[in-house]
């Protein structure tokens, strides 16, 4: 694995690696010292042009417990403020020696132009770019969903399963939300089922293309699902109205205590964060038993672990398998 | 081509595993503190096996748990990367226990290093020590083992394979000419 831009990067095999290195990942930071030499030595860069908690703590806390050396930089109070292109903010990275740069950039395609343009030596990680994909998100809900509907909640269990035949379902604003693009493609790859329910307005353009189901109905999407997915609705995005008002929005797409009484025993619901409490979901559903979305917090630090792993513990001469 | 010789056979290394198991329990003076790590994967098989025969000669259960060591490797950044194995610490620990090391062959030392930093990271037992089935010499580092089951004076180009029965389907040491492998 050279870089990780995309979900659809990974096929089955190199998709379950990352998930079982992560498992064992999670196991040591179970410990008292969370702390492993592995990365002792490397210097990894979170490039961070839009802003982000926590995705970039996540990324730093990773390469701290991998003992990584971690330089933080974000765009605002620096040269890119004064008009310094990607270009030269990647050559200034590379004089820098940076092993691994995790990127984030609010032009899609962000990432890929920097790890094609051979202004950089080291890996490129795409901790989301635009609109496009976010793939260390959807790998952290593929590990969370593997955790509790395949290996029980018992850690470890799930190690070399799949997903296959579980029902995904993602509510909400999918048009601006790469965590979707990047969830259904590896939710694909795993084997599980996704319906997408959006209001017609915010489904992109070509969704028909994607390889999952769509609706416009919550009520009857919400049955035999195995895990529910609400997505933030990203009105920092949005430049003009995609919905009459807030409230009817939180109406046929929020999750509320109603729809939670739908959901089967075992359903869990996510949400990658940060929340619109009261929009896409409500306090009872955020804070319900079911509620995964704190331990996805956790496990985004175990995968992001495995994914810096995989990218920087090899030889730099041996390739390592694809990506 | 590689040729293979056999060097130890399924009842030797029965005989082998049963002496080790007494010498653990000769220099512990009994079972009591006793923890057993095999380093994976064919450690952790040996470490169970040790297990059972002491619970047969003194009847405890010594705790048995798997040490990976792949993230604690000098050689990481030589080689392709490497699948994690199983860490797997009995939920007593290791704190002010008599941890004995378990692997299948001794020979650069290199995993034995790892194998300590591990282990202090998870805690800090009163004493190490180190079980092999074979020593084949060559060390790189001021490691030797305490109780050993069989010392192979072998060459440099030589392989060892150790073959047991919950990976192999059999129990069987051999040592090939392999100009190839290490």
């Amino acid at each position: 694995m050279r870089h990780l831009l995309s979900a659809a990067d990974l096929d089955r095999d190199a998709a379950l690696r990352v998930l079982d290195t992560a498992e064992q990942m999670a196991a040591t930071q179970q410990r008292e010292i969370k702390k492993l030499p592995t990365l002792r030595g490397r210097t990894v860069v979170n490039l961070f042009f839009e802003d982000s908690t926590r995705t970039r703590i996540s990324f730093e806390a990773a390469a701290k417990r991998l003992s990584a050396d971690v330089i933080n930089f974000s765009a605002k109070g620096s040269s890119v403020s004064k008009g310094e292109s990607l270009k030269d903010t990647a050559l200034t990275l590379e004089a820098m020696g940076a092993d691994a740069v995790v990127v984030r950039h609010g032009a899609s395609g962000g990432a890929h132009r920097l790890a094609t343009s051979g202004w950089i030596n080291g890996s490129v990680v795409n901790a989301g770019d635009g609109t496009h994909e976010h793939p260390t998100q959807a790998l952290l809900d593929a590990f969370t969903m593997r955790h509790h509907l395949v290996g029980q909640r018992e850690p470890g269990a799930a190690t070399g399963e799949d997903l296959a035949g579980r029902k995904v379902t993602i509510v909400g604003d999918v048009l601006h939300s790469r965590v979707a693009r990047s969830n259904v493609l590896l939710l694909h790859t795993l084997g599980a089922e996704v319906t997408l329910v959006a209001p017609p307005t915010l489904l992109p353009v070509g969704v028909q293309t994607w390889p999952c189901a769509t609706s416009y109905d919550l009520d009857s999407a919400l049955e035999g699902a195995d895990a529910v997915m609400m997505l933030r609705v990203q009105v920092e995005r949005m430049n003009a109205a995609y919905f009459p008002s807030a409230r009817e929005y939180s109406r046929r797409y929020g999750l509320d205590a109603r729809r939670l009484r739908l959901m089967a025993e075992h359903t869990i619901v996510m949400h990658p964060g940060p929340m619109n409490r009261g929009l896409e979901i409500s306090a009872d559903a955020a804070d319900s038993a079911r509620s995964t979305i704190v331990e996805q917090v956790s496990n985004g630090v175990s995968v992001r672990m495995a994914v810096l792993y995989l990218l920087l513990a090899g030889s730099d001469d041996v390739d390592g398998g694809t990506a | 081509m590689t040729r293979a010789r056999t060097l130890l056979e399924a009842p030797e290394i029965g005989r082998v595993l049963t002496r080790i198991a007494h010498e653990l329990l000769e220099r512990n003076k009994g079972a009591e503190g006793l923890v057993l790590l095999g380093i994976p994967t064919r450690g952790v098989a040996l470490a169970h096996r040790l297990a059972a025969t002491i619970a047969d000669v003194e009847g405890t259960q010594v705790p048995v748990g798997a040490i990976d060591v792949t993230m604690y490797r000098d050689d990481l950044r030589h080689h392709p990367v490497r699948t994690l194995e199983r860490t797997d610490i009995p939920t007593a620990g290791v704190d002010g226990a008599t941890v004995v090391l378990v692997d299948d062959v001794l020979f650069s030392g290199r995993t034995v290093r790892a194998a300590l930093d591990a282990l202090s990271d998870l805690g800090r037992p009163r004493a190490v020590r180190l079980a092999v089935l074979v020593d084949r010499g060559h060390r790189e580092l001021p490691i030797r083992a305490d109780h050993v089951g069989k010392n192979l004076p072998t060459s440099l180009a030589e392989r060892v394979r150790v073959l047991l029965a919950e990976h192999d389907g059999r129990d069987e040491v051999l040592i090939e000419d392999a100009g190839d492998q290490r």
